[in-house]
């Protein structure tokens, strides 16, 4: 039985189509569609419900540490009110899930996680915590809006004076009052542009949503959530990462710090990167997925991760791991999609980045 | 409520089929098959002289979520593509009737096909 956000009648008020996600009934779409949402965060700003992400506090004197022995990135040096993403790995060097971990103080974080792997890691956390610290899964306590897109900022200048707001990239404020509402804003996201995450009671969170909306938000859902980030090419839980993929190979090495010694650390530093994904732009007719096989020639080098039309490049694109012997950009690859092969070229990542 | 010409036949898998000849028929979407898809972004077209069976599939569109076959009507032969899909992919949303896929000719069998109050009603268990 999938559970409803807080705000699911409201999704169904405005015409969403509903389906069940993680556990969760959210709207992979409204009635205007996948590429107009896509298209009003690139140009404008958009509005997701994802309240379905977890929350787990992590306090006490012992909090630091803790994070660190489970994260492969180090939370080391962060200051109050700063955001870090990082990877957190199996004993195999495996990737459990990726999250962000907010810190209010020293002896007060919050780790951020997919929905999809709440119950894992909470699993994962507690048989793997270090010491004193205190952990807690507070993810029913918060709903979560996430207001993307170039125009995001002055929309919240609407509500909030510019001191308000967080002062750069992955730093948060942890209480301010938008529409009247209590949350926590954090300058942080999931699509590429320039966006904020807010944090609310879930008894809020319709009040929020509504108020965003009147004030000129698009309202998205998941299919533009997807191809957003697939456009920004971040990976995806599931997709770019899973229990058998390192975070070296899933192009991450940016959010590991080996210096450090965390769960995984050995085993993924030994296991090296046989594999790299990589970026694909497909030169041929078709639409790649994911899970489809890549050639090179009779070669089988690797498989997609995840694919499908882009709107704003107005193409077919999809992510692959491969071969890392098979990395060079401009190399000419096949995709079997259906049986049937269809041509791509190893582009950069990510395929688009939005203009400073 | 999703639209349903009345001249039109219909199958239980969403094709529209029409019938312009004894023996020849054009095929498409329906508007409810379009709205379910989402935005279409390329069709993968059938091509001239390609034999289709009636119940299987002749050729698939892609929206930006799914992909989905399309399954033809009618047993026969493939005499005609609507190329302009090709580059216009997003007409099968913004006029499913008008924007045909392809033609069959020398048809020799055919699905059991829905008028169109059968066919509204049946829409209507599938919305349920």
């Amino acid at each position: 039985m999938e559970r409803k956000t807080p705000l699911y009648d409201l999704h169904v008020e405005l015409g969403g189509r509903i389906v069940p996600f993680a556990g969760y009934l959210l709207p992979v779409q409204y009635p205007k569609g996948v590429i107009h949402e896509h298209m009003a965060v690139r140009e404008g700003v958009g509005l997701f419900d994802v309240s379905h992400m977890g929350e787990v506090l992590f306090e006490g004197a012992g909090a630091l540490k803790a994070l660190n022995h489970l994260m492969a990135n180090d939370m080391t040096g962060m200051v109050d009110g700063q955001v870090r993403y990082s990877p957190m790995l199996n004993e195999e060097g495996g990737i459990v899930d990726d999250l962000v971990v907010c810190r209010f103080d020293d002896a007060h974080y919050m780790a951020v996680v997919n929905a999809a792997n709440r119950e894992k890691d909470v699993n994962w956390m507690r048989a793997h915590l270090l010491g004193d610290a205190v952990m807690t899964d507070v993810s029913d306590a918060w709903a979560q809006l996430a207001l993307q897109g170039p125009k995001s900022k002055e929309l919240l200048l609407g509500f909030l004076p510019e001191e308000a707001l967080p002062k750069k990239y992955y730093h948060f404020v942890p209480e301010v009052e938008v529409a009247n509402v209590k949350c926590m804003l954090s300058r942080t996201g999931y699509t590429g542009e320039w966006g904020y995450e807010l944090y609310c009671r879930p008894e809020d969170a319709e009040t929020l949503f509504r108020a965003l909306l009147k004030a000129g938000a698009e309202p998205c859902g998941l299919g533009a959530r997807d191809t957003l980030r697939l456009e920004a090419a971040m990976p995806l839980y599931g997709h770019e990462m899973t229990d058998d993929i390192s975070p070296l190979e899933a192009g991450l090495g940016w959010a590991v710090k080996p210096e450090h010694e965390f769960v995984g650390r050995a085993a993924m530093l030994e296991r090296g990167t046989p594999r790299a994904r990589v970026g694909l732009k497909v030169t041929g007719r078709g639409i790649v997925r994911e899970g489809q096989d890549v050639y090179i020639g009779a070669e089988k080098i690797g498989a997609t991760t995840s694919g499908t039309h882009l709107p704003y490049l107005g193409g077919a694109y999809a992510m692959a791991l491969v071969d890392s012997k098979h990395t060079q950009v401009g190399t000419t690859v096949e995709v079997d999609v259906r049986g049937r092969r269809v041509g791509a070229e190893i582009v950069p990542l990510p395929f688009y980045k939005r203009a400073k | 409520m999703a639209h349903v010409p009345a001249e039109l036949l219909y199958t239980k898998s969403h094709e529209w089929v029409q019938f312009t000849g004894e023996t020849t028929a054009r095929v498409g979407i329906t508007d409810f098959a379009q709205n379910s898809l989402g935005d279409i972004v390329f069709v993968n077209l059938p091509a001239e002289g390609d034999g289709v069976t009636a119940g299987e599939a002749a050729c698939d569109v892609e929206s930006v979520k799914a992909v989905a076959d399309i399954v033809s009507p009618v047993t026969g032969t493939v005499t005609a593509a609507n190329n302009d899909l090709e580059s216009a992919p997003e007409k099968l949303n913004e006029s499913p009737y008008e924007a045909w896929i392809f033609e069959v000719s020398d048809i020799s069998d055919r699905e059991e096909l829905l008028d169109a109050a059968a066919y509204e009603a049946f829409c209507a268990t599938e919305e349920a």
